[in-house]
C-alpha cells in the first residue's frame, strides 16, 4: 500500500510547507472542483438542450447563482495562475531557486483580478 | 513501506500525460484569450455582463447556459470556427481535468487492484464528457 506513511492526519497538518505547500493543496482542490463543475455542466447542458430536463435546469440554476460564481471564479483563476507558474518553473528549472518569489508574484497577480471581479459580481448580484 | 516503482525511461503514460498537462494548459490559455478578445471585439464590451463574458471566454457556445444573454448569436458566433474552438476547448479541458483526477486519486490508492478499475471508470467518464460536449456544440 502506498499510504503507509506512518504519519497521522494532525501530525501532517503541522508540516510547515509554507507558500508552495498551500499552492499545491489549493491547486489540487481547485482542480478537482473545476473537474466536477465542468463535468456536471456538460451533462446539464446536454440535458437542457436535448430534453429541456428539470435536472439540467436545476444544475444550471446553481451555476448561475452569483455566490457560486465567486467560488468557481476563485477556483478557475487560482488554477490558471498557479498552473502558469508551474509551467514556467518546469520549462526553466533554474528558476526554482526563486520559487518563493514566484508564489508572492502569483498572489500579487491573483488578488487584484479576483478582488475586482468579486466586487463586480457582488454589486450586480445585490442590485438584481 | 513500499515506495513507488520507477517506470522505464522513454515515453510512458505518466511522462506523456505530464507533458500533455503542461501543453494543454498553455493551449487553453490561447483558446481563452482568443475567445475573450473576440467577444470584446464583437460587442461584449457594451452588451454582455461580466459573468456572461467569462462563460463565453471558456465556451463560445450559445446553448450551454440557460440565461446567458448573448447579442447577435446567429451573426457572429454560430459558425464552424467557434464550433471548432469549442470542441478543442472541450477536448483539452476534459482530458487535462480527467487526467488530473486520475493523478490525485492514484496518489491515494497506490498500485492496487483498484487502479485498473479506476482507470477504466475514468476513461468511460472522459469519453462520455467528450461525446456529450461535442454533441451539444454541434447540435446548437
Amino acid at each position: 500500500m502506498a499510504l503507509k506513511r506512518h504519519v497521522g492526519f494532525f501530525t501532517g497538518l503541522k508540516y510547515k510547507g509554507g507558500g508552495p505547500m498551500w499552492a499545491w493543496i489549493l491547486h489540487r482542490f481547485t482542480g478537482l472542483s473545476i473537474a466536477v463543475f465542468v463535468g456536471l455542466h456538460i451533462i446539464a447542458g446536454f440535458l437542457t438542450q436535448q430534453f429541456g430536463s428539470d435536472a439540467g435546469i436545476f444544475i444550471n440554476t446553481i451555476y448561475e447563482n452569483w455566490i457560486f460564481q465567486i467560488f468557481i471564479f476563485f477556483c478557475a483563476l487560482f488554477h490558471v495562475i498557479n498552473g502558469l507558474r508551474v509551467i514556467i518553473l518546469d520549462i526553466w528549472p533554474a528558476l526554482i531557486e526563486y520559487q518563493q518569489e514566484a508564489i508572492w508574484l502569483e498572489w500579487l497577480v491573483f488578488l487584484p483580478i479576483f478582488g475586482l471581479a468579486v466586487f463586480i459580481i457582488v454589486t450586480t448580484g445585490l442590485s438584481g | 513501506m513500499q515506495s513507488r516503482t520507477v517506470p522505464q525511461r522513454g515515453l510512458n503514460l505518466e511522462y506523456a500525460m505530464w507533458i500533455f498537462t503542461r501543453l494543454s494548459g498553455l493551449t487553453m490559455y490561447i483558446l481563452a484569450l482568443v475567445g475573450i478578445v473576440a467577444a470584446l471585439a464583437m460587442g461584449a464590451r457594451t452588451q454582455m455582463s461580466m459573468e456572461t463574458l467569462l462563460r463565453w471566454t471558456f465556451m463560445p457556445n450559445p446553448n450551454h447556459v440557460l440565461n446567458s444573454d448573448i447579442p447577435d448569436v446567429t451573426l457572429g458566433w454560430a459558425n464552424a470556427f467557434w464550433q471548432i474552438m469549442s470542441i478543442l476547448m472541450i477536448f483539452f479541458a476534459g482530458t487535462h481535468g480527467l487526467n488530473g483526477v486520475r493523478t490525485v486519486l492514484e496518489d491515494y490508492i497506490g498500485n492496487t487492484w483498484l487502479r485498473p478499475l479506476l482507470r477504466g471508470l475514468l476513461f468511460l467518464i472522459w469519453l462520455l464528457m467528450l461525446v456529450l460536449g461535442v454533441y451539444v456544440v454541434l447540435a446548437s
